[in-house]
């Protein structure tokens, strides 16, 4: 096209212009980037590079073996178990649901453990190893593993687990682990990363739950390069975790063991205590039940049948479970009225069967009465009446700090975590907790361990343990924690007065050894050892008037769970105690006829560090026991296991 | 016309030409692609194959076609403009019923060895169509309305053939050639003010419609706009992308982590590397240095078609130059913009750099243009 040359140039002048103009615009703006370059990679490059080192490494928790529980042999009580789980890997697997077929083939594994599997896969990200199998057997993962090229993504691991060798004997003791719950979380303020790992473990009863702190140990880490999507490109460094602590404990294996099976088919407690150190040899509840269930994960139908079984194995029997104790709290009242003065040892009182106190008629257990009763036939023959005359004069509150002095209403910090404090009822417990006045009648009551006084058969053990030695005797379960002896604190003197000491012993000393004593059924012939001990009965009734008016029904003919508990108490050699014991049997009747046998049995094994030898018994009694030892059912004594390794 | 007013030019004929190319403006091209290869190899994992080398051949084929088009007599190019439009816009529809889809939008043609991106080709075809356009139309009625509203038709053709594929940042790119053209044209400043208060409406108007029946963009596009405007609210999710980008660019520092060194190109925090996001890494791994010598050089290219452009008395010449000059400078704006967290992620490829046959191959025929309306410039005797 043909155009002016003065056109041609006006517009060759146009377009310079504004093409410069665009020019300088397009210049300017890259200006702007460079500066924003500038800004960003030169003044805030630290910040950056420090995003970008966040967003590359990945700290992983090493979880640590959890430290060992031993028993004061030195046998394992609590270990790990190495423990094989099948882990598969979505991205590597083709067809996961075709690979979990095969696998379904090898190993045991449900349709709907299947279909879990396959739902958490499709959840998480393709390259998250995903358990479809815990705790397999070796043999199953012998099988996976030789058939790994047609299970593409599947992996047999390798982990640790808690396990529990002694089974049931310890349950209560030592406790069990389980995963963390959301309640755990909630109820512990503990900032420990562990415990948001999926299925980590940690103590839930027993001493693992009250050791948890040092069993658990601290996280190794372990720091791995990762992309975007979170997939490890590679390890960077790795810091092994340090293992819990380990734990020994007081306890013998082989003495909790006889405590368990002699107490077997009974709802029951025995604790047993050293009363020179404080040092519990053994600690049973009965029922037990097995803790590897737990830690397994167990399943609902055994728990539920834990949950109802009417002889409650869950709970700690010994420590936990609350009894009125009956008689085995007389020498309480007793040591009161001698400490305080008001009584002397050979004051009698006259027991004509009941006492009558604010138009109330308290009884004795023996209808027809005692007669003359002084203070060691009151123990031995279980008097009621004579602790209903003496306790008015002694009072509520002297009986009450005598029974705190000897370890009464105390929850003993044994390191167990639910230890229970019992109830030593006084004036002002009554007025804050029934909100009422106190009456007389409690405190005749009280003095014969019923009414409201409550205590656990720890506590019962360790007064024992405190009327035999004159000792402040404080029980103690851990001995050692990573070999470092935990302080026995049971040296500390009562500051009571020996001569008082002495005529109450002497009154349990007649309880077993005299004719007329309660007791006497169950006493120990051995060369130079002699028990002493007392018996309670603790009604869990009220008996009627009209009971009482055509005789008392025997307890045979009761219902189970109306039946008395039967308790005992004992220490021996009598004259320089090494052992003391509390048995409660729940509805066992009467305490001289079902504890006082348990109790004997096991303050002889304990002393003899094994199935007491027939010698230790009466002449009469000797084939009775030899058929009830045959019948219980034990375990042969164990070798220590020393150091770390495996159970 | 007087013999007084005639004015003797003269253009290089026969292989002498090449004496004449822009050769400054050839080497400121290979220096940025040279880049890009380095890039590629190490955004590859020190492995040649697998884009590098298949860039490098794209980048041979290019050159090869710049010398070629540059050979060619201007005034060819712009007799064929409205041709290469039509066949631009005709290729656009064909995208449009027989495209393969790729990452969520029809954009190319399979021509066998090649696959066509007949929206990038539109880029060079409406700037050709425009200039031709503007040198045929006399110089006094450029801002007439009629004559303004022919250029916006054209524009807004393949525009809207973009849009509904849909690729929302070459339609922005065409736009913006277009409307650089017409501005270089002369077109009256008001016209482009009434159009920028228009185009603020429409911006009002897309950030109304959503969530209306009648929404104006894709969901995925309101997300990155509302992640370009606070990336820190998704950091994992759509705003993923610009905050991770941003993190690889500033820990670059002066010097960067060193060839093969960047962390984030490495384990795959960055999206697209090779192609969107290259210059992340190139940032990340060649710090404030490497990547400030990258914006030098496309700095260095727009100064030289300017230039050239300034001295070139053709009016259809000076219109294509620039025209060109302006679509290569939004490409690199844009996406370092992009990189940078100053505008949204829209799919715009680093210039030369990126991973891509179609791009590569549409700017380097832009270039050849360049070179042929340099050539052919009517020179002074």
């Amino acid at each position: 096209m043909r155009r002016a040359p003065a056109d041609s140039e006006r517009s060759q002048k146009l377009v310079t212009r504004r093409g410069l103009l665009l020019g300088g615009a397009q210049l300017a703006f890259a200006g702007v980037l460079g500066a924003r370059l500038h800004y960003m990679q030169v003044d805030q490059a630290e910040t950056y590079r420090l995003l970008a080192d966040k967003n590359r490494i990945n700290i992983r928790l090493l979880p640590p073996a959890r430290g060992l529980i031993h028993d004061r042999k030195g046998v394992l009580l609590a270990g790990n178990e190495q423990n094989y789980r099948i882990v598969m890997v979505r991205e590597n697997a083709d067809d996961p649901e075709a690979v979990l077929e095969r696998l379904a083939q090898l190993i045991e594994l449900s349709p709907e453990a299947r279909a879990d599997a396959l739902a958490e896969m499709k959840r998480r990200s393709p390259f998250v190893p995903v358990t479809i199998a815990d705790r397999v057997s070796w043999e199953e993962v012998a099988a996976v593993a030789v058939n790994l090229p047609v299970l593409p993504g599947v992996t047999p691991e390798v982990g640790l687990s808690r396990f529990y060798p002694l089974g049931r004997d310890f349950a209560h003791v030592v406790g069990y682990v389980g995963p963390v719950s959301d309640y755990d979380l909630k109820r512990i303020d503990d900032p420990d990363p562990l415990l948001q790992i999926p299925r980590f473990q940690i103590g839930k009863t027993g001493v693992e739950a009250h050791y948890e702190p040092q069993l658990r140990g601290h996280a190794g880490t372990l720091r791995v390069e990762v992309n975007a999507v979170g997939r490890v490109m590679r390890e960077l460094d790795r810091k092994e975790g340090e293992p819990g602590a380990e734990l020994q404990l007081t306890v013998n294996h082989a003495l909790q063991n006889f405590c368990e099976a002699r107490l077997a088919g009974e709802s029951a407690a025995a604790v047993v205590l050293d009363p020179r150190n404080g040092d519990i040899l053994a600690m049973a509840s009965s029922p037990s039940f097995d803790p590897n269930k737990f830690v397994r994960g167990i399943s609902s139908k055994d728990f539920k049948a834990l949950l109802d079984d009417p002889y409650r194995p869950l709970p700690n029997k010994a420590s936990q479970g609350l009894y009125p104790p009956g008689s085995t709290v007389k020498m309480v009242t007793a040591l009161a009225a001698l400490e305080a003065g008001l009584v002397a040892p050979d004051e009698t009182v006259t027991c004509n069967g009941y006492v009558e106190v604010s138009n109330r008629r308290f009884h004795c257990w023996k209808r027809g009465g005692h007669g003359k009763v002084d203070l060691v036939r009151s123990l031995r023959e279980s008097c009621d009446v004579y602790y209903y005359e003496v306790s008015q004069k002694v009072g509520i509150e002297k009986i009450a700090d005598m029974a705190r002095r000897l370890g009464l209403g105390e929850a003993h910090d044994v390191g167990l975590g639910n230890v229970a404090r019992g109830v030593v009822p006084s004036r002002e417990w009554k007025r804050r907790v029934r909100g009422a006045d106190w009456l007389i009648g409690d405190t005749l009551n009280a003095a014969i361990g019923q009414g409201y006084v409550l205590a656990s058969p720890l506590q019962l053990a360790v007064m024992t343990a405190r009327i035999a030695t004159g000792n402040v005797v404080t029980p103690r379960l851990v001995r050692a924690i990573d070999g470092v002896e935990q302080p026995a604190r049971s040296d500390r003197p009562l500051e009571l007065d020996p001569d008082n000491l002495a005529v109450v012993r002497q009154g349990m000393f007649e309880v077993v050894n005299a004719p007329h004593g309660t007791a006497g059924a169950s006493r120990v012939v051995a060369d130079g050892i002699r028990m002493a001990g007392k018996t309670g009965t603790s009604q869990v009734r009220n008996i009627t008037a009209a009971e009482r008016a055509r005789g008392v029904t025997s307890n045979e003919d009761l219902p189970w769970e109306r039946r008395d508990h039967a308790l005992f108490v004992a220490y021996a050699p009598h004259d320089n105690p090494e052992v003391a014991v509390a048995v409660v049997v729940e509805h066992g009747g009467g305490g001289s006829h079902t504890a006082a046998p348990v109790a004997r049995d096991v303050l002889l094994a304990a002393l003899y560090d094994g199935v007491p030898p027939l010698s230790a018994y009466p002449p009469s009694q000797r084939e009775t026991i030899r058929h009830r030892f045959e019948g219980l059912d034990l375990r042969p004594a164990l070798a220590p296991s020393q150091g770390r390794g495996q159970a | 016309m007087t013999f007084l007013e005639y004015k003797v030019t003269w253009t290089p004929t026969g292989p002498v030409k090449l004496l004449y190319f822009n050769w400054a403006l050839a080497v400121l091209l290979a220096a940025v692609a040279s880049y890009g290869f380095v890039m590629l190899y190490s955004v590859a994992g020190g492995d040649l194959s697998r884009w590098a080398e298949p860039q490098m051949k794209r980048f041979a084929v290019g050159f090869v076609a710049m010398i070629g088009i540059g050979l060619v007599p201007i005034w060819f190019w712009r007799n064929v403009s409205a041709l290469a439009y039509f066949l631009s816009l005709a290729l656009l529809v064909g995208v449009e019923l027989f495209g393969s889809t790729g990452m969520g939008a029809q954009r190319w043609i399979d021509l066998g060895p090649i696959r066509l991106q007949p929206s990038e080709l539109a880029k060079i075809t409406l700037i050709m169509m425009l200039a031709a356009y503007y040198d045929w139309l006399d110089i006094d009625k450029v801002s007439r309305p009629l004559w303004v509203a022919v250029p916006v038709v054209l524009i807004l053709l393949p525009t809207a053939l973009t849009v509904i594929q849909p690729d929302l940042g070459t339609a922005i790119l065409l736009m913006a050639g277009g409307a650089v053209m017409m501005w270089l044209a002369g077109v009256h400043i008001l016209y482009f003010v009434v159009v920028g208060l228009a185009g603020a409406g429409a911006v009002a108007a897309v950030f109304l419609s959503r969530g209306t029946p009648w929404q104006l963009l894709k969901d995925y596009q309101y997300r990155r706009i509302d992640t370009f405007l606070d990336p820190s609210s998704d950091p994992l999710g759509a705003g993923y992308h610009i905050t991770q980008s941003k993190i690889a660019l500033g820990s670059g520092g002066w010097t960067g982590r060193g060839f093969m060194e960047g962390t984030q190109s490495r384990l795959n925090f960055l999206p697209e590397k090779q192609t969107d996001f290259i210059f992340t890494t190139l940032a990340e791994e060649f710090g404030f240095i490497g990547a400030g010598s990258l914006l030098l050089l496309y700095v260095g290219i727009i100064v030289l078609c300017v230039i050239s452009a300034s001295r070139n008395p053709s009016r259809y010449g000076a219109l294509l130059t620039l025209g060109i000059a302006a679509t290569f400078f939004f490409f690199f704006a844009v996406n370092m913009s992009m990189v940078m967290g100053l505008a949204p992620v829209v799919g715009v490829p680093l210039p030369l750099v990126s991973y891509g046959g179609s791009a590569m191959l549409i700017l380097m025929i832009g270039f050849g243009l360049v070179q042929s309306a340099h050539v052919h410039r009517p020179r002074s005797k």
